[in-house]
């Protein structure tokens, strides 16, 4: 089955991943700006980033027959340095032409502190201003269920955002519902031990249903798998959901979601093997 | 809204992953309470997190895993922007002034 993954790090995973994860039916990824496991020194540090996931990435990804999206931002750990974060702001629409990317992202909090709350209104302004789709990243652990709830405050109190084009990422068991209920899209990720598992992925699917949902790897330099994608793809067949089910989530979803943006331009498999 | 198998099924699929995972946690408490110092881990929040949890799980409905989530997560305070406004730290976004 051809799936998307609709986030996952790919500059912290080497070739070999693309090549396994084509081999296991993706033909798409997108690619959000995160922190780099350390703080970058200044804004010419995020520059270089962006160039790495607008015109490396998309290259490297191709090798394998895989289309690249991405997404820009200053994420919530590094939003802490306010002055640095605003610099980042303000250089971002320098790249927010090139193609394939989809938005701002991801934005969000880590720790659910004033700096990060500064920081991801400028965020959500910014994609405001652009008209540009946003991708959210939900804190951790016993942070998530607060900070999932103080984002979609401030999303909801700005009037330029409309809740069909920002997709609240990582939602689980408890946050899920404050995702879908305001009509948010919403992706769970497969990450060991911290995140989701397939099976309460598809839990979770057979609770919510499958309208405005997604999965993915969110495959990064930590312990995380970058084929998660086929681990639930199987779970939802041993379950015996059916195949158009299944395909609505890991395909039809993301695509529906990703063709809001303008750059969102996408062959799809079929005629791309037509072309060959 | 549930999948498409019956009781039975499921059953039959989670029986043996479940008993798997019922040891995991038994073992790990029982090496807990061998270690010295046990009774300074007793008063720890987040074993006491762990014990709500397990009289969670010996309840009934369909919510559990979102419930005990909860007893994992911080408190969420509807006044949080008031808050953060109090102390200056939240400035009014001026969406025409450049970043």
């Amino acid at each position: 089955m051809y799936y998307i993954d609709p986030h996952i790090h790919m500059v912290s995973r080497v070739t070999d991943d693309y090549e396994k994860m084509a081999r296991m039916g993706c033909v798409a990824i997108s690619e959000p700006a995160f922190w780099a496991g350390f703080d970058r020194g200044s804004v010419e540090g995020f520059r270089d980033y962006f160039r790495q996931l607008t015109e490396f990435e998309p290259k490297r990804a191709g090798w394998s027959g895989i289309q690249h999206f991405t997404w820009l931002c200053i994420n919530a750990k590094e939003a802490e340095n306010v002055s640095l974060s605003r610099e980042v702001i303000a250089m971002i629409p320098e790249f927010l032409d090139r193609p394939g990317v989809l938005g701002i992202g991801e934005i969000g909090l880590n720790k659910n502190t004033k700096n990060e709350s500064i920081v991801f209104r400028e965020q959500v302004d910014l994609a405001a201003r652009y008209n540009e789709l946003i991708l959210i990243h939900t804190p951790h652990l016993q942070d998530k269920l607060k900070g999932t709830r103080m984002i979609v405050d401030m999303l909801l109190e700005d009037s330029r955002i409309k809740p069909e084009r920002v997709l609240i990422d990582h939602v689980e068991e408890h946050t899920v519902g404050f995702a879908k209920d305001k009509g948010f899209w919403c992706a769970m990720t497969l990450y060991p031990v911290t995140k989701c598992t397939p099976s309460r992925a598809a839990d979770i699917i057979e609770e919510w249903g499958d309208d405005r949902i997604m999965v993915n790897s969110a495959g990064d330099w930590g312990p995380s798998n970058p084929i998660a994608v086929p681990d639930f793809i199987q779970e939802m067949r041993r379950r015996g959901h059916s195949e158009a089910k299944i395909r609505k989530i890991v395909y039809e979803n993301p695509l529906e979601f990703f063709r809001q943006s303008k750059r969102f331009q996408f062959t799809p498999p079929e005629s791309a093997r037509r072309v060959q | 809204m549930s999948g498409p198998m019956t009781s039975i099924q499921v059953f039959e699929q989670v029986f043996l992953q479940t008993r798997a995972k019922v040891l995991e946690v038994a073992a790990s408490l029982d090496r807990l309470a061998r270690t010295e110092g046990f009774e300074a881990v007793q008063s720890d929040s987040r074993y006491q997190q762990l014990r709500q949890s397990l009289e969670v799980l010996l309840g009934s409905g369909t919510n559990r895993a979102a419930t005990i989530q909860q007893i994992f997560s911080d408190p969420y305070d509807p006044a949080w922007v008031s808050r953060f406004q109090a102390t200056g730290e939240r400035p009014e976004l001026n969406p025409t002034a450049p970043h």
